[in-house]
């Protein structure tokens, strides 16, 4: 248990480190985002540009610290908006049953019948790239296992014997969904979002990569490989940084999740 | 069993109906006008026209949706700007490439998965348990397309042993089946593992050792046994990560599969072609988890009449 507290203090730790580098980035950064250094096309790594510098003389640590507000945005954006709807759906087709249950839960099958990135893909390409089309493809891609989530959670709580008592008493179902149902229900709802917001991190990334996501010049991780990729042969460093810096953020995220349930939920054991 | 399968199979074709109404509402809510997308920039205003015309687009969205539906049962799924007609023939020319990768990442998890996860469990809280332990949480952090990345500059830029891109050769598997088995080995890993770990303290394991049976013996024959039903678990809730996976690692390595062609139909903006590919994803998803159904039989007697 305290072993695990330190993976709780650890995620948690780095999580914090990113979003200071997110709210900070403009003046943590040596130069500007799109400032460029004609003179050191595609460079090593130096004391200039401590990361070296791309294709069109960009310096790539900046890039890379200027890129964590995209992607945590599209992260806890995507995995916020994600549990919003995800849990008004499963409080709603757990609690109510019947008719509503069946159509929600038929139209949550039909998509789950559709691979998770393969739906995003899909979702982008119907809005377009952009920072909202990649928000909106994310959070589609991870509403329909999460509302089934919670939808069976909820019909486990609806059987309990103080909702039953509640139901006899007469309280309203509104009451009775934001009093009982809502607080037992919300370790899972806490533990998946903060599960989902890395792999939120790893969609929002690999669309960035298919050229779906954040669209050039912007200095989206995801879109800085994608761009890396022609230069591979001169310029391995292009697509070093940025992907540590999402496996970083991801093994963070992963981290302070488990963290999170070993901490919430007494049934789950390691 | 063949009436379990049969009654799977039948369910099939109603699914991806459901599935293709959804997608093809979905579509027709895109601003922008269809003809003019599919003309190209070149095109004059006649031609944008004779297209419509041609293609159906000035009828109503239901009989639109009736006719496409009608065409994928001849097997015409309409339009494709890319190729110019039915893009069918064009998406099942690259199934192969698609299915080759899938089977050797597959095949290389079960190769590498398995046994890292047997090892951890027999040499519990020993370095081989640690490794394992700090490579899983190291793989499910890194994302596939990075980590086919790293591959290349390793082993083609640096030593240049493999090819970066593109099918030459069998040695063009290597990369993207490592790039889109990570994930999996590592999941494998540690589920067989925990699951080994708790079939190594039941009786039957006690019985065996009791009477003198070779403890190799007692581990493959008798433990890994009943290990390998969570592992099939696994690797079957993993079949979606596969496909979407093999979106992005074909696309890194210029592999020539579905989903290479997925990612230039939405660059292209060719909504037929994205619409058929995503049909085809959820179809070829089905039939895996069907058999991933059948294979849990197979290995797992007491599952049989259920």
């Amino acid at each position: 248990m305290r072993e695990r507290n330190v993976y709780l203090w650890a995620g948690g730790a780095m999580l914090a480190l990113y979003v200071l580098v997110a709210l900070f980035g403009q003046w943590l950064a040596p130069y500007g985002g799109n400032d460029q250094d004609l003179l050191n096309v595609l460079a090593a790594p130096s004391r200039e540009h401590l990361l070296g510098t791309d294709q069109v003389g960009r310096d790539l640590f900046s890039r890379v610290i200027l890129g964590t507000r995209f992607t945590l945005t599209v992260a806890v954006a995507s995995a916020g908006i994600a549990g919003l709807i995800g849990v008004t759906i499963g409080l709603v087709a757990g609690y109510f049953g019947g008719r509503v249950d069946s159509a929600v839960t038929g139209l949550i099958d039909l998509l789950l019948t559709v691979p998770n990135l393969i739906l995003a893909i899909a979702v982008a390409s119907v809005l377009g790239a952009g920072l909202a089309g990649l928000i909106i493809a994310t959070t589609a891609s991870f509403v329909p296992s999460l509302a089934r989530l919670i939808r069976g959670r909820v019909l486990e709580i609806r059987e309990e014997e103080y909702v039953q008592a509640a139901i006899a008493i007469g309280m309203s179902d509104a009451r009775i969904l934001a009093r009982h149902v809502l607080p037992n229900a919300l370790t899972v709802i806490v533990i998946e979002t903060s599960l989902l917001t890395g792999q939120a991190v790893l969609v929002g990334a690999a669309l960035g990569f298919l050229g779906l996501g954040v669209q050039p010049p912007a200095p989206e991780w995801g879109t800085m490989l994608s761009g890396g990729r022609e230069f591979l042969e001169v310029a391995p460093h292009l697509v070093i940084a940025p992907g540590i810096a999402i496996s970083l953020l991801v093994f963070a995220c992963n981290v302070f999740g488990d963290g999170l349930r070993d901490r919430l939920d007494p049934n789950y054991r390691a | 069993m063949l009436g379990f399968t049969l009654s799977r199979l039948v369910r099939i074709p109603a699914i991806a109906l459901g599935v293709l109404t959804v997608i093809f509402f979905i579509f027709k809510a895109v601003p922008g006008d269809e003809a003019t997308l599919m003309a190209g920039a070149t095109a004059s205003q006649a031609d944008i026209e004779r297209l419509r015309g041609q293609l159906g687009l000035d009828k109503p969205v239901v009989e639109q949706y009736a006719t496409r539906v009608v065409g994928i049962l001849r097997g015409d799924f309409g339009y494709s700007s890319t190729f110019r007609g039915n893009p069918l023939p064009h998406i099942l020319a690259r199934v192969p490439a698609t299915l080759a990768l899938m089977a050797c990442a597959i095949g290389l998890t079960i190769l590498v998965g398995l046994p890292a996860g047997v090892l951890a469990a027999v040499y519990q809280n020993r370095w081989p348990d640690y490794l394992l332990s700090f490579l899983v949480v190291g793989l499910l952090a890194v994302p596939n397309f990075w980590l086919g990345l790293m591959l290349i500059v390793a082993f083609s830029v640096q030593l240049g042993w493999l090819p970066s891109f593109g099918f030459t050769g069998w040695s063009s598997l290597v990369m993207p089946t490592l790039a889109l088995a990570a994930r999996l080995i590592a999941l494998v890993a540690r589920m067989t593992r925990g699951v080994m770990l708790e079939e190594l303290r039941k009786d039957y394991v006690r019985t065996a050792y009791a009477k003198g049976l070779d403890a190799r013996l007692v581990i493959v024959r008798h433990v890994l046994r009943n290990a390998l039903i969570p592992t099939v678990t696994v690797i079957g809730l993993q079949m979606g990560y596969l496909l979407g996976g093999s979106v992005v690692v074909e696309r890194i390595f210029a592999w020539p599969g579905i989903g290479d062609l997925m990612v230039n139909a939405v660059g292209a903006r060719d909504h037929t072609l994205v619409q058929a590919i995503t049909l085809l994803f959820v179809v070829g998803f089905l039939l895996i988890n069907l058999a991933v159904e059948l294979l849990y039989q197979v290995i797992n007697p007491r599952l049989r009449h259920a």
